[in-house]
């Protein structure tokens, strides 16, 4: 079976301007939105209690908040959690500096007034003081930025040998402009699904750095093979050709992710589907940016390189 | 130049059947003992966020017990001056944690001499300002001093907290310092947290103060106590029930007679008709020699006892009382008379603690966290299995089997490293299958590469994993990395990814790469690879 035919040729490189004004179109508007309104941050790096609670029947959330009441949470959120009639809620609740864990109890105590013990368990409880929110925040920023340019940094010293270290470090930018868009499209999508910021999403945006640069990697590889192979053509061909040649294995590598993604995020349960849902998405993006983006960053400055 | 065909697979042969082994421990419920003793038995450990469990983090509020450490200092200064007959001297405390000392300034040099001579962990922290005919020093701890106080400090909770863990009874809890000043406490499948909490963070500071019987208590209370008084209060109802709970305010002479440290043992007696339950104490030779002396003098008056600046009851002392015992009541049942006497036996917290951060998993949800993890493991290895063998056929098969093979070496790592499995390291594991077939797909893409240019099966196939090693080192590099920087981040279940990507990652290039290889190596070597179905 073959998915992308030997000898195609896609003009990928035609495209270059359209793609790069439109990525950088979207990219402002997402990073506009992280400025103006601040993605919606979870209990890890906001701080306050998380109460996940499962009813064993069909409960309102209007119900849920009116027991709530009389313990005073403050600002609390209540919404629905998991899969459609499994009865799951989220009880979010800013408030901090009540007596040791006591929230919980106090919680629990309410509902069982209201509803009886037995009918209701408390399956999940999350609870992050403020320092420790802050120091999450800021470690889980730093660790998104290092790995960013680690990247940018290994691809550099990985082609130097090549071409020299003046455009190994091309290649290097090409892969972090190329990161930095993936990372901004998933924060934006994410935004846009209403999904809170934790630390496994995180961890998915890590794990879409260190995966999308396979791509720039596996094409800059090429660039460099096919540059020694044809001497006739101009850069911009070779990189045509160097895209299209690996088109195939861009495609199929990222499908085979995708493949065990879409599993994790149909199936994995609610815990683990933001982080399944980043993942879908970085990979999808990852795939796009090294074509659209790493490529011609390589060609704004490459001209050179051949000679 | 390349080992041998057969090398290589007893090679990977005896790697296969120690992972085997590793492996055991987790299908097999009893395992015999002669295996036991020479072969792994541990089982793969599973994250609080599957087994269910409390990960608590506290932090000790070091600052606090730092300022009752130097209003010590400064009861022990006063205690100085006047011993050694040095008349004018007022120590205070200001700022928290420094002390100001007042002198007659013809007095400086001598004082200056008893500070140097008799507290040599004071150092000065400003230079002493003089005015009116007083000087004024100013002291503070030295900061090695402060260092070593505040690691003590820090230390002695720790264990504190792990003396009372251990007598709750908490199988394999782990109680490990996380910094400057917080401890990690994870309590795996426990069923009540809330208790737990409660036991872990009480202070359990028992005090024994007289009662001030001539004070006007509801003037004291409402507007303040009388200098070398003070009013604390205790309840009277039962605690926790919501009913009858009622505030009484006692007035207290200030000066602590007696604390817990000179508790020995601490037992619940059951209540008898009317009363509730009681907590026994018994003390030491030290303590009930103490407890004796204070008795003693203090025949008819009332003697509160204080837990926690909250009073539990104020009995009247009847005659002096030898043999170092003393009970507790109050209104409290049979599980909060246990849970105080396990905080009694244990010892105070030297400092207060607060819960950082707390994450708490049901046992219930750990299960289905499981199922959904396995069931998308499960899902997501049959699609990568039907779509490589439809893709690439013959050579797909030899993926898949590889891919087999990847899967049982990155479980039995995972158990041989002791690696802790989390519901992040299960979608970790998901995604290597995912990922690891890269490594195959960049060597099935070079060797079509290669035919279509007209090479011979043989060599395109050589040319193929020789062309691709370079880009399938590369990618697996760049995702280590990120694992290593997550692995440095993460905390708890995100480590646990981390921990996975990185095992994966290792055994994706050894099975992708090399047991791949050794199928072709042998067809090429039996000169019967003139057609390869790719």
């Amino acid at each position: 079976m073959e998915l992308i035919r030997s000898g195609t040729k896609i003009p990928f490189t035609t495209y270059r301007k359209h793609a790069v004004i439109l990525s950088t179109l979207v990219n402002l508007i997402v990073l506009a939105f992280l400025l103006i309104k601040g993605p919606s941050l979870g209990v890890d790096f906001a701080g306050g209690t998380m109460v996940q609670l499962k009813f064993q029947q069909q409960t309102a959330i209007s119900d849920i908040r009116q027991a709530l009441e009389s313990v005073q949470l403050g600002s609390s959120v209540i919404q629905d959690f998991g899969q459609a009639g499994s009865n799951e809620f989220l009880v979010r609740v800013e408030k901090v500096g009540i007596e040791i864990g006591a929230l919980g109890d106090q919680i629990k105590k309410a509902l069982s007034d209201k509803f009886g013990g037995e009918k209701f368990e408390i399956r999940r409880v999350e609870f992050v003081g403020p320092k420790i929110g802050e120091d999450l925040r800021w470690r889980g920023t730093i660790s998104v930025i290092a790995s960013t340019i680690m990247m940018g940094v290994y691809i550099w010293i990985r082609f130097a040998s090549a071409f020299g270290a003046r455009f190994g470090l091309h290649f290097g930018l090409g892969a972090v402009i190329a990161l930095v868009h993936d990372v901004l499209i998933t924060v934006g999508a994410l935004m846009l699904a209403n999904y809170e910021f934790d630390l496994t999403v995180v961890a998915a945006l890590l794990t879409i750095v260190g995966f999308s640069v396979n791509d720039t990697v596996v094409i800059c590889d090429r660039i460099r093979e096919n540059l020694r192979k044809i001497k006739r053509e101009t850069l911009e061909s070779i990189i045509n050709t160097s895209i299209n040649e690996t088109l195939s294995r861009t495609l199929l590598t990222t499908g085979t992710a995708l493949l065990v993604l879409v599993a994790l995020y149909v199936l994995g349960g609610a815990v683990i589907r933001p982080f399944a849902f980043s993942l879908l998405v970085g990979f999808i993006s990852g795939v796009y940016s090294t074509i659209f983006i790493a490529s011609p960053v390589i060609l704004l400055w490459g001209d050179r390189l051949r000679r | 130049m390349r080992q041998s065909v057969l090398t290589r697979l007893i090679l990977f042969g005896i790697v296969t059947v120690v992972a085997l082994v590793y492996l055991v421990p987790n299908f097999i419920g009893s395992l015999p003992s002669w295996w036991s003793s020479f072969l792994p038995a541990e089982k793969i450990h599973l994250g609080l966020d599957l087994q269910g469990g409390s990960h608590l983090v506290l932090e000790v509020k070091v600052d606090k017990a730092v300022e009752h450490h130097v209003e010590r200092l400064r009861g022990d200064l006063t205690n100085n001056f006047r011993e050694k007959a040095i008349p004018g001297v007022s120590v205070e405390r200001v700022e928290g944690t420094q002390l100001s000392v007042k002198v007659p300034a013809v007095d400086q040099e001598r004082v200056r001499g008893v500070i140097k001579g008799d507290f040599g962990n004071l150092t000065e922290a400003k230079t002493p300002q003089t005015s009116g005919g007083n000087t004024e020093f100013f002291l503070i701890l030295s900061r090695e001093e402060l260092r070593n106080l505040r690691d003590t400090i820090v230390d002695q909770s720790l264990e504190t907290i792990r003396n009372r863990i251990d007598q709750f009874g908490v199988s394999e809890p782990i109680i490990q310092r996380q910094g400057q000043q917080n401890i990690l406490v994870q309590l795996p499948g426990i069923q009540d947290p809330q208790r737990a909490k409660d036991i872990i963070g009480k202070t359990a500071l028992l005090e024994f103060k007289l009662v001030d019987d001539n004070a006007n208590v509801e003037e004291a209370a409402k507007s303040g106590a009388p200098p070398g008084r003070q009013v604390l209060y205790g309840q009277v109802g039962k605690a926790g029930t919501g009913v009858n709970v009622e505030k009484v305010p006692y007035v207290l002479e200030s000066r602590t007679l007696m604390t817990g440290e000179y508790i020995q043992d601490a037992r619940v007696r059951p209540g008898e008709q009317l009363q509730g339950p009681s907590v026994e104490l018994i003390l030491n030779n030290q303590g009930a020699r103490l407890f004796e002396q204070i008795t003693a003098a203090n025949v008819k008056r009332r003697l509160a006892i204080i837990l926690d600046n909250s009073v539990y009851s104020a009995p009247v002392i009847q005659e002096r009382i030898g043999g170092g015992r003393a009970s507790i009541t109050g209104s409290f049942d049979i599980k909060e008379a246990r849970d105080l006497s396990i905080v009694l036996r244990a010892g105070a917290l030297p400092a207060p603690v607060e819960i950082a951060e707390e994450r708490t998993v049901g046992p219930s949800l750990g299960q289905d966290s499981i199922n959904q993890g396995v069931l998308s493991f499960i899902v997501g290895g049959a699609l990568v299995v039907i779509f490589m063998i439809a893709y690439y056929k013959g050579a797909g098969l030899v993926a898949v089997v590889a891919l087999l093979f990847n899967v049982l070496y990155m479980i039995a790592l995972l158990a041989g490293f002791q690696a802790v499995l989390t519901l992040p390291g299960i979608a970790g594991v998901v995604l290597t299958i995912g990922m690891a077939v890269d490594a195959n797909v960049l060597i099935h893409e070079r060797i079509r590469e290669e035919i279509r240019a007209g090479r011979a099966v043989r060599s395109a196939v050589e040319a193929g994993y020789k062309n691709a090693l370079p880009a399938i080192l590369d990618s697996n590099i760049t995702t280590f990395l990120s694992g290593v920087i997550l692995f440095q981040f993460g905390t708890g279940p995100v480590k646990g990814f981390a921990v996975t990507l990185c095992i994966g990652i290792l055994t994706t290039v050894i099975t992708a790469v090399y047991l791949t290889r050794i199928y072709y190596d042998y067809r090429i070597g039996a000169r019967r690879l003139e057609r390869i179905s790719i």
